[in-house]
């Protein structure tokens, strides 16, 4: 369950953004979380529930966005299906992940007096 | 102030970050590899299931490698100094990281335990992560690379099951080889091809703690990981001493 400490480290961040720019309050937050980065959005979002309490988070909404894994060949750059293994059908080069592993805070809307 | 109509409101202002939620991880992380490249350490993240034969291959590995390598362990374990004792007993200089409840190690985790262990001197050091398939590998401690234990007796399906550390392996120790006998459902080819839907540079050694098989190529491994280290930074340059 190390979805607990991200959201420690979520909340940390926020509070540094809030502090620095003098805001009052924090509206929502959108994060981006990857299909293959380790993260399960459920017990993330659970997590968050939780622990946002007392926290400069308690009235912020957590909007969520799910990246699905994407490969392409690192080499010449085609597109590698789900399913297959992932060795490009074109030239035989290992996949490389373009997207679907991040862990993104993108955006916080704040209330600045 | 609301400035569409002046009625004293807070205004909501979005505020873009784009930055990785684990940055400060990140950094320490960062920080860390800059020791070890300045120190000329190779720093391995072992990661596995619990009982998938981490200490043991470590212990093996000292048999045959630790009279011409200095190795060193720290070893992550939510509760107890067990691991630490077994890889003292084997001749590896080791320090426990007693994590508490928390399901993996990160990188500050590491770099607090470095000041209170000799690891300048050593050839090796390797960081036994929480026995744990899944929290470890989102977590960099700043290694050179990542070698995860899969043994026989988890079956066939684990690297499907759990992507993410098995994406992250720069290697996959197969271990418990010499149990396959007697694993009639469980067949090596089939973890084989597990791996390659999963990892994009497949490599695997089967290795057996017990009889010793694979133990010399994953020395070898180990051995080749060395020297591809650029030649070592100055230590008093970089402020690290």
């Amino acid at each position: 369950m190390h979805e607990y400490s991200i959201v420690q480290s979520l909340v940390e961040r926020v509070d540094a953004e809030v502090k620095s720019r003098g805001a009052t309050g924090v509206h929502r937050l959108s994060i981006r979380i990857g299909e293959l980065s380790g993260v399960d959005p459920e017990l993330l979002t659970t997590a968050y529930e939780t622990f946002r309490e007392r926290t400069v988070c308690d009235g912020a909404e957590l909007d969520l966005t799910i990246v699905a894994a994407r490969w392409v060949c690192e080499q010449c750059g085609e597109p590698i299906g789900r399913a297959s293994l992932l060795k490009c059908n074109v030239c035989g080069s290992p996949a490389r992940l373009a997207e679907g592993d991040e862990i993104m805070l993108d955006r916080i809307e704040m209330e600045v007096p | 102030m609301c400035d569409t109509c002046g009625c004293g409101d807070p205004e909501i202002v979005p505020v873009e970050v784009h930055d990785k939620i684990l940055s400060g991880n990140e950094r320490k992380a960062a920080h860390n590899r800059e020791h070890f490249q300045a120190t000329g350490v190779v720093a391995v993240n072992l990661m596995g299931s619990p009982g998938a034969g981490k200490t043991a291959v470590l212990e093996a590995t000292a048999r045959r490698f630790g009279s011409w390598h200095a190795i060193g362990a720290l070893a992550g374990d939510l509760a107890t100094e067990r691991d630490a004792d077994r890889l003292r007993s084997a001749g590896i200089a080791a320090r426990s990281i007693t994590t508490g409840s928390a399901c993996h190690l990160d990188a500050d985790m590491v770099h607090r335990a470095l000041h209170h262990f000799p690891w300048r001197h050593l050839d090796y050091l390797v960081i036994e992560n929480v026995g744990n398939l899944v929290c470890p590998a989102v977590y960099d401690l700043g290694q050179d690379v990542n070698v995860v234990a899969l043994s026989v007796t988890e079956g066939e399906d684990k690297p499907l099951k759990y992507p993410v550390m098995f994406r992250k392996a720069d290697l996959v120790l197969i271990t418990k080889l010499d149990l396959l006998p007697y694993l009639p459902n469980v067949r090596l080819d089939a973890i084989v091809e597990a791996l390659d839907r999963v990892m994009p540079r497949p490599r695997y050694i089967g290795i057996s703690a017990t009889t010793g098989v694979g133990i010399e190529s994953w020395i070898e491994w180990l051995t080749r990981v060395r020297a591809a280290r650029r030649p070592h930074a100055d230590v008093a340059a970089l402020g690290l001493s």
